[in-house]
Formats: structure tokens, C-alpha cells, sequence
């Protein structure tokens, strides 16, 4: 029997704001273990939360731009649970008028597009960190910096129909947030996390089958491989006539499979109740008007528009929308640099080559956008060629200096000079009889091999265009 | 006249016994705190006066000890904060030192403020000044008994159910709840958050008026503080009352009533009668309900607002074999007294799935419709008259072991904080044991000025004030 | 029976509360009390109502994003009843 996968995402992001949730402590990442709280992110007796009103703002952007509706009164709700991360032993977070809820995202998958929803948006409070490592194994130790940073959750709609899809779906949505400008969305950092849960069913049928939820995954690829891992299992136990259970699972790394918790999760009561220490939230539809109004252009947008004005295949399009700032470094090229074709050959090729070599983003290349188009330009000109001008770029990463400066300090400054390129072809001519035979007995590729050997001998600064002319000329005479 | 026995304001007019006023109180504290045992945490000697400028420059002020003073302990009567020193101030505590009070030492209470006898203290029960064998009230019980027995001049309480009036009613003192949002709760270790509010105790209404002019206002820090213009509330003193309209809800005078409270009730509306006080019958239908209602929401919230007391962070811990969740179940388990268990697992209970709807959302609903009974009444009339409490103070022991007895004694004073309005308790009479009975006045939200006027015209009529309990 | 000893017992665990034998029982009777009493809550009619979760009608407060000084990490610990190299420390938490 075929069977397909029914796929759901839940994605939380930590919002990029200065303070925490509801009290003033930085939010910044990777501080000394409990250094960042203060009575109220600690839950000490006594203290109470407070909005940053940032959070909503973000909320409202990133539900915008996920063409949600934005409930028009919120409130918050407490989580009830006991866990030691967790200083009040609730989570304030939102129950039953969250933020926002049904919207969607179009992602591309195989050339066309396929809507995914989201079922909700809400905001509630990051837990603490627990370690296990200590002097002493009987003990676990907790931190609690991370207590009280903002977080978004995004829950999707059961609509994702593979692996590949979850693993669209989570890109087409970072690329959103980056866009906003609303999250660092880093996995490793923990700033963007995501569980997943799976089913599958007979093709056709509308009934779902048996969930389980997926956790731990560290990357994009591990969502992908994890549910391509559970899709595999379920679809083995289905047909074997074995029980499918409802449980979470813990995506292991290293392994490539899921495990199951060690623990037994007992039966979950949250016991959700609206928080009486936060008042409710009234949005108003011009504040909302007004947010949407500012909206910054989004991918789809973007994708769009470039693709009209830059002559770009959907390909590049596609690749240079991916990141904000990939797509805004090209706009700043474009402005200066009206070679569009080239401009992007080279940002597809050379450049993005070296900023993933070394792992930067585009925002923060050592190669601004009009040192990139200088650079393309000396190449126009003819005083490099283009294989140089990729070894001068890879200069200009290392060192940060102009290509002008390289192309000097290296002396790679191309010959064009014909009385020295000349020179050159006679030396060649005279050290390789054969080919040259060859050449004049009809072996076209013969002149190939004699330009290659005039070229090393120019130490590759050799002018091609110029040097297979007078080669040419030379040959003919000859 | 000994300076304990002087009030704040007496001691501003005067601007006298400032300098004996510390050492008076600590004599007086020295003589009767054996028998009245008001204190958690009794003031030091070394507590003295920073300036005697403020409103309440070098005026001694004791605090419940469930409210957060930096770097001292901070109780709450529970053996489960044992040892906990806030690294932070309550927004009250910041007012009263910005005032120029003296902090006069932490009061006794029931444990979390779950009670109404300040027998549920782990530091032990706080006797009634007026009879050692019977209650103070509670849960602000050593806060009412400190002011009653002259060992100290104002104290800080909470009033969540009644807490700060039922108390002051059964020690014959001024109690104020003021409008939820009147007065900032940050630093207030919370019962039940939607109904908490700090209030003063005091030996009069001047000093209630005087000390809620400190304590009041806006807070950026609690967001359900009130951002509204703050009278002051002196000012309301000696504001005449004629043609006030006073509302007698029918409900508040059934047979639950103690005889010797009517009887005082009824002389009390006749002193108020003559001060030109219209009086109305009316009706606010859904007071029966009033109670169930309070211990639902109070005892939700609690359940939540408690969570946070398993010894991973401050206070008392015990650990056992059973790793993390061991941990947090002894903690408890020996940690919280009796009426705290009894109170976070009925909060728990009426919260936890299946019976959402039938208690807590269902209580939500009906604390509307009381709510509206008031709004409605207020239409009318200016203030509602009630006694504070059915009956005086009770014995001590006598509703220990009867919890549903012991809930049912706050029935006049719940409703309150269920709408969210002021009220005040004064002395008006004693029964023929020697013990006070309470008049409550409760008003329109944010309208404390007409309880101040009303309680002060009626305590310039009367002498009860003057009776002073033997000690 | 409004509530069962067993109700009682899973309640108190929900709560993280350890009882005694005896106290299990005590408790039991007196919530049994309560709860009778309380669902005299069911006679109203409130099909109608809304429920009252915030009693004074404030909207919309917030605070700033501006970040403030936080805690010195000694005094975010000083109460804390284990700690280890600015870590609270407690018994192992299996996951």
C-alpha cells in the first residue's frame, strides 16, 4: 500500500529585542552562567511581569507578514507546570486568544507552489537551561540567563506532505523572519527551534493516523532527516501490522535515528488559567494598518521583483531572495554595475563560494558590494583576466585590501602590451616545433595547447584576447 | 498619655515624642509582645528615624511579612521561605522609606495569608489584645495586633478576602482595603493576584488616610497598578456627609448575623443618620454566592502564584531518593502548613482538566454578576454599610479544625475584593465580652475619599477608639 | 462524595505536595466539604455572562525595550539552598 506522511511544524523563535519579556534584563546570548536576571526573571516571590512592547510589535509584523488575523483583544495565560528551568514553575505564555492565528506561507517545492497554514502565533516566555555536567553526577545545574526571552511560536498546519516539504517550509519561513529582522533564527544558538510531528495514511484517506512528536533536531537537514528517519519506521510498522504509539521522540545526531524519552512523560494537565498579573491587550486596527504599512518587502516580493528588473532566471532569483541581505548586497552592486548577468554570475559563483568557505553571512563579508564591482570592472577593462580577478578576490577576503591594491602589490596587472606579448609567442613558437607542425598540418586544438603554454609563460597575465590574435596572425605567417 | 499611644497624626501636629517615641514602643513591645505575640520579626532597637520631614518623618510602621523589605527576611509565616532575604524592596516598602517611616518590624499572619485567626502562623498564634484567649482575625492578624496593643503606630497588611478588615474589626482598629490598582502589589508576595491589595491598619482614620497618601499611586512595575490622578486624602477629612446615600443590602442583615453586631450596626446607623446619611435598603442578589466564588479564584490563583516555592532557588528544602520530583513533593509536603496544602490542591483541583469549566471559568462568570450587583447599587447610592464580620472576635481553636467554617466568616468582607472596590473598617461598639465589633463602609471603585469622610465623621461622634484593650 | 481519596491523591501529586496517610485522609473529608459547598455554584444561570478575569478595566500596559543593570550573579544566588561555580544546583533531572 502507498502511504504519505501528514506533517505539522511547531517553530519557536527568540525575538532580537534589547531587554527580556516582561522585565529589563539584556537578552543577549552566551553571558556568564546567571548573570542576566533580576527578581522578576528569577520569579521571585512578589515580583511581577511587565510587556516589553517591542514583543507585540514583533508579533504583530511577523503575524502580518504570515498573513494572519491579529485577534483584536489578547491576553496572556499561565502554563502550569513543574520543572526546575522553569523559576515559577508557570509558563507565561498565551492559551485561548493568542496573538494571531490562520495564516500561511507559500513555499516552492519542485517548481510549484504549494500554500502551507499556520494554525497559530503566539508569544510566551523562554525557559532557563539545565546542564548535567558538574563535579557531582547526582546533580543537574541550571542557568538562568535565558529565562524570560521573548519567544514567537509558530504552529503550522498538519498541511507539510514530506520531508522535503518540512525542510521548504522551515527555509521559506526563516527567510521571512530574517526579512523582519525579528530574530537571529540560529539553531545552534538555540535563537530558532523546532519539533515536528508525523503521521502517515493511506493515500487518499482523510482519517489521520497515530502522531508521534519528534524533538531535538539541530538543523534544517536534521528536521529532514528525522522525519524521513520516522516516516520510514511508521511506514515499516504499518506494514508489518504493528502498533503505531503516540510518544515523543528524541532525534539522535549522531546515530541518524530517533529514540524514544527515557522518561515516561506523565499525562499533562497545564491547568491554563489567564494570568491576572498582566492586563489584557486591545490592538487597534490603525496600529495594525500602521505596522503593515511598514512592513519591509518580503521574499516573495522581492523574488518577484528582481526577477522582472535584473533579467535573472527564477533560479537566481531564487538563490538571491533566499537571505535578505545576499538579495540586498546585489541590489547595491546593481546600482552601480549595470552588467547584471555578470554581476550574478559572480555573486552565485565566487563570492558565495567564499563567504560559505568561511562560514560568514553576506551582512558581514569583508568584500563590500562596490569593492566586489570594482573589482568586476578592472576585469571589463582588461587589465586582469578572469581567472585572476578569482584568485584577487579570494586575496580580498584574506586580507581586506581594494583589488587596485592587490592587483599592484601582486603585479597581476594584465599584459596587453603586443610588443611584449610578441615576444612572448616567438619564445613558444621556437620551444614547441611540434605543435606547431601539427597545427599546420590541419590540427585545429594544436593552437589551443600552444596559447595554454604562452599563457603559463606570461605567468597567466597574458591579455587572452589580445595574445590568440597575434598567435593567429603569427601562425599564418609562420 | 505614654507616646506608644499617640497616633501619626497626633505626633505631626504635636511634633512632639519623636525622640521618646522608639524607645516608648520598644518598652511597650518589652511589656506585652509575650502575651500578644503580634511579631514575626521584631523591630530592632537600632531602628531609628532617617528624617522627620516626610509624611511620615521618624513614624514607626511595622509590615505583614508577606511583603518584601531588601536583604531581611521575608517570611510569609511559612517554614517553607525559611531563611529567604529578598534582594529587592516592595514598591510600598521604597513610598514608606521615601516618607521618612521608620520599618517597625515584619507582623505575624496565617501562613501565606490563608486564614482568618492567625492561628495557620509556623511561628505560632498571634492572641486578640482585647482577650488573649480569642483570635486577632486574620490573615493581617499581628499586623492588627500591634496597632490595637499600642506596639506600634501603623502597620503595613494585605487584604485578599477581608484580611486587613475582619482583623481590624476584631481588634477595634481602622482597616483600609483600598480599589484593586489603588496601590501598587509589587513586592507583595501574592495569594491570589486578581484580588490582593496592601491597606493600612491604623488607630484612626486620619492615620489610614495619611498612610494611603504614601502608598498609593501609579507603578510602572505591576501592570494592573491604576494610572489615575491620586487625591489627596487628608483632604476628604471633615467633608460633611449630609445627604450621603447609603445602601443596607438586605442580604448582609439574614439570620447569620450575630445579635450584639446588629445591635452595634444599628446604633452606628443612627449615629450616621444624624449626621444627615440617607439610608437604603437594596439588594445585592448573588452575595450568597460570593464566597464559593472567592475560594475558587482565590485558591486557583494560589495553587499558581505557590508553584514557585520548591527549594531550587531560596527557602527550605528536602531531598530524598527520588531524584528532582522527590525533591519538590517533600519540599512541600513539609514545607507548607496544613491550610496551605488544603488550599493549593483545591486550586489545583478546580483548575486541572474536566473541571475548568464547572469551577473556575464558571466562578469567573459569576464574579461578573457580583460585580455588576455593585455597579448597579452604586447607581443609587454612594456607599454600601455592612458589619465587617457576622460576628466578633471567635476563640482560639474554635474553627481550626472546621475549615468551610472558618471560610464562611468572611463572607461580608469577600465581596470587596471580588468587585475590586475600597472598603473600610472602623470600631463601632463592643460586645458584652469586651470584644470590638466592626461598621464596614465600601464604596465606588477609586472612590476612597467618600469611605475617609464617612468613617471620619462617624469616629469624631463616637469615643469607641478611646477603649484601650487591658494589658 | 464530591471528591474521591484517589482524586485527592492525584491532585496532590499534580501539585507536588507529599501527604501522609493521615493527612490524605483529613484533607479528603475537609475538600469534600468545600466542594459540596462550592457547587452550589451550579444553580446560576450563566449562559450569558462573561467571564471577569481582570476586575478594574486596564488595557494595554507595557514597558520600554530598554535593558537595565541586572543582578550581581552573588546576589542573584544568595539564597539559593546548593549552588556550584554560579550555577543553582539540584537533584539530576532525567531527560
Amino acid at each position: 500500500m502507498n502511504y504519505e506522511p501528514v506533517i505539522g511544524l511547531e517553530v519557536h523563535v527568540q525575538l532580537k529585542t534589547e531587554s527580556k519579556i516582561f522585565c529589563g534584563c539584556p537578552a543577549k546570548f552566551g553571558a556568564g552562567p546567571n548573570t542576566q536576571t533580576c527578581p522578576v526573571c528569577l520569579g521571585l516571590p512578589g515580583t511581577l511581569p511587565v510587556l516589553n512592547k517591542k514583543v507585540l510589535e514583533y508579533g504583530v509584523k511577523t503575524a502580518l507578514a504570515l498573513n494572519c488575523s491579529i485577534q483584536p483583544f489578547i491576553k496572556f495565560d499561565r502554563k502550569n507546570y513543574f520543572y526546575p528551568d522553569l523559576p515559577k514553575n508557570y509558563q507565561i505564555s498565551q492559551y485561548d486568544l493568542p496573538l494571531s492565528y490562520k495564516g500561511y506561507i507559500d513555499i516552492n517545492t519542485d517548481g510549484s507552489i504549494r500554500r502551507i497554514g499556520i494554525t497559530r502565533l503566539h508569544l510566551e516566555e523562554d525557559a532557563g537551561k539545565l546542564l548535567h555536567e558538574g563535579s557531582d553526577a547526582a546533580s543537574s545545574y541550571v542557568d538562568f540567563n535565558r529565562t524570560g526571552i521573548p519567544l514567537l511560536e509558530i504552529v503550522s498546519e498538519p498541511d507539510i506532505n514530506s520531508p522535503q516539504e518540512a525542510y521548504e517550509y522551515l527555509t521559506s519561513l526563516k527567510a521571512i523572519l530574517k526579512y523582519l529582522d525579528i530574530s537571529d533564527c540560529d539553531m545552534e544558538k538555540g535563537s530558532l527551534r523546532c519539533d515536528a510531528n508525523i503521521s502517515i495514511r493511506p493515500k487518499g484517506e482523510k482519517k489521520l493516523g497515530t502522531k508521534t512528536e519528534l524533538k531535538n533536531m539541530n538543523s534544517f537537514k536534521a528536521v529532514r532527516s528525522a522525519l524521513e528517519f520516522e516516516l520510514i519506521r511508521q511506514t515499516k510498522a504499518k506494514e508489518n501490522n504493528l502498533k503505531i504509539t503516540q510518544e515523543t521522540l528524541l532525534w539522535d545526531e549522531k546515530m541518524q535515528k530517533t529514540i524514544t524519552m527515557r522518561t515516561k512523560e506523565e499525562a499533562h494537565d497545564y491547568r491554563y488559567f489567564p494570568e491576572p498579573d498582566l492586563v489584557p491587550f486591545v490592538i487597534e486596527e490603525k496600529d495594525i494598518l500602521s505596522i503593515k504599512n511598514n512592513l519591509p518587502e518580503l521574499p516573495r516580493q522581492k523574488y518577484s521583483r528582481l526577477l522582472a528588473s535584473y533579467e535573472l532566471s527564477e533560479y537566481e532569483a531564487n538563490i538571491l531572495t533566499s537571505d535578505k541581505n545576499l538579495a540586498e548586497y546585489f541590489e547595491i552592486g546593481a546600482q552601480i554595475y549595470k552588467n547584471y548577468k555578470n554581476l550574478t554570475n559572480w555573486m552565485l559563483g565566487a563570492f558565495l563560494s567564499e563567504l560559505n568557505n568561511r562560514k560568514i553571512a553576506p551582512e558581514n563579508s569583508p568584500v563590500a558590494a562596490r569593492d566586489l564591482i570594482n573589482l568586476l570592472k578592472i576585469t571589463d577593462e582588461g587589465k586582469i583576466n578572469n581567472l585572476t580577478a578569482k584568485a584577487v578576490l579570494t586575496e580580498m577576503f584574506n586580507s581586506g585590501k581594494s583589488a587596485d591594491v592587490i592587483i599592484k602589490d601582486k603585479n597581476l596587472a594584465q599584459i596587453s602590451d603586443k610588443g611584449m606579448l610578441s615576444k612572448i609567442i616567438d619564445e613558444t613558437i621556437k620551444e614547441n616545433p611540434s605543435p606547431v607542425s601539427d597545427y599546420k598540418n590541419g590540427k585545429e586544438n594544436a593552437l589551443m595547447f600552444i596559447m595554454g603554454q604562452a599563457m603559463k609563460k606570461a605567468k597567466g597575465k597574458a591579455n587572452p584576447k589580445i595574445i590568440n590574435e597575434l598567435l593567429k596572425e603569427r601562425m599564418k605567417n609562420a | 498619655m505614654n507616646e506608644f499611644q499617640l497616633t501619626a497624626g497626633e505626633i505631626k501636629k504635636e511634633d512632639t515624642g519623636r525622640e521618646r517615641l522608639t524607645s516608648s514602643l520598644l518598652e511597650r513591645i518589652n511589656a506585652v509582645e509575650d502575651k500578644i505575640k503580634a511579631y514575626v520579626i521584631k523591630p530592632a532597637p537600632a531602628a531609628s528615624a532617617k528624617k522627620n520631614s516626610g509624611l511620615l518623618g521618624a513614624i514607626p510602621v511595622s509590615i505583614k511579612d508577606n511583603i518584601c523589605v531588601k536583604d531581611e527576611a521575608t517570611t510569609c509565616a511559612s517554614k517553607i521561605l525559611g531563611g529567604f532575604k529578598p534582594p529587592y524592596d516592595a514598591e510600598v516598602i521604597s513610598r514608606l522609606k521615601e516618607s521618612g517611616a521608620i520599618l517597625w518590624g515584619k507582623t505575624n499572619m496565617d501562613e501565606f495569608a490563608f486564614g482568618s485567626s492567625t492561628e495557620n502562623s509556623f511561628y505560632g498564634a498571634t492572641s486578640n489584645p482585647h482577650n488573649l484567649n480569642y483570635v486577632p482575625g486574620g490573615s493581617s492578624g499581628g499586623s492588627a495586633a500591634a496597632v490595637a496593643a499600642d506596639e506600634t503606630i501603623i502597620s503595613i497588611g494585605s487584604d485578599t478576602g477581608g484580611s486587613i478588615r475582619q482583623p481590624a474589626s476584631f481588634c477595634g482598629v481602622v482597616g483600609l482595603k483600598p480599589t484593586y490598582g489603588r496601590v501598587s502589589r509589587y513586592g507583595l508576595i501574592a495569594f491570589a493576584s486578581s484580588l490582593d491589595q496592601i491597606g493600612p491598619i491604623t488607630k484612626n482614620v486620619e492615620d489610614s488616610a495619611l498612610t494611603l497618601n504614601v502608598i498609593s499611586g501609579y507603578d510602572p512595575k505591576d501592570s494592573t497598578s491604576a494610572d489615575i490622578a491620586k487625591p489627596d486624602f487628608i483632604k476628604a477629612l471633615g467633608k460633611d456627609i449630609k445627604g450621603l446615600k447609603a445602601g443596607l443590602p438586605k442580604e448582609y442583615f439574614t439570620s447569620g448575623i450575630d445579635p450584639q453586631v446588629k445591635k452595634s450596626l444599628d446604633e452606628a446607623i443612627s449615629v450616621l443618620k444624624a449626621k444627615g446619611v440617607e439610608f437604603i435598603p437594596i439588594s445585592l442578589p448573588h452575595t450568597e454566592y460570593a464566597v464559593a466564588v472567592y475560594y475558587i479564584i482565590a485558591t486557583a490563583e494560589a495553587s499558581s502564584n505557590l508553584a514557585r516555592f520548591d527549594g531550587v532557588q531560596y527557602g527550605y528544602r528536602q531531598i530524598n531518593k527520588e531524584g528532582i520530583i522527590g525533591m519538590y513533593r517533600a519540599t512541600r509536603g513539609n514545607g507548607f502548613g496544613q491550610e496551605a496544602k488544603r488550599r493549593v490542591i483545591l486550586g489545583t483541583y478546580v483548575l486541572s482538566s474536566g473541571y475548568y469549566d464547572a469551577y473556575y471559568l464558571r466562578a469567573l462568570k459569576v464574579r461578573t454578576l457580583i460585580k455588576k450587583d455593585f455597579d448597579d447599587a452604586f447607581k443609587e447610592i454612594d456607599c454600601v454599610i455592612t458589619p465587617t464580620s457576622p460576628t466578633a472576635a471567635f476563640r482560639k481553636g474554635e474553627k481550626i479544625e472546621n475549615p468551610l467554617s472558618m471560610y464562611l466568616s468572611d463572607i461580608y468582607t469577600i465581596s470587596a475584593n471580588l468587585a475590586g472596590i475600597p472598603a473600610i473598617s472602623i470600631p463601632c461598639g463592643f460586645t458584652k465580652e469586651g470584644l470590638p465589633v466592626g461598621l464596614q463602609i465600601l464604596a465606588r471603585p477609586f472612590d476612597e475619599e467618600t469611605l475617609f469622610k464617612t468613617a471620619f465623621s462617624y469616629e469624631q461622634a463616637t469615643n469607641w477608639r478611646k477603649v484601650k484593650p487591658k494589658l | 462524595m464530591a471528591i474521591s481519596k484517589e482524586q485527592v491523591n492525584y491532585t496532590a501529586n499534580l501539585a507536588r505536595i507529599e501527604l501522609t496517610e493521615d493527612e490524605l485522609n483529613i484533607l479528603s473529608r475537609h475538600l469534600d466539604d468545600i466542594i459540596k459547598f462550592i457547587d452550589k455554584l451550579k444553580d446560576i444561570d450563566i449562559k450569558e455572562v462573561a467571564p471577569c478575569s481582570h476586575v478594574i478595566p486596564i488595557r494595554n500596559v507595557f514597558r520600554e525595550d530598554k535593558a537595565h543593570k541586572s543582578l550581581d550573579v552573588k546576589d542573584a544566588l544568595q539564597n539559593a539552598p546548593a549552588k556550584e561555580n554560579n550555577f543553582f544546583k539540584v537533584p539530576k533531572v532525567i531527560e
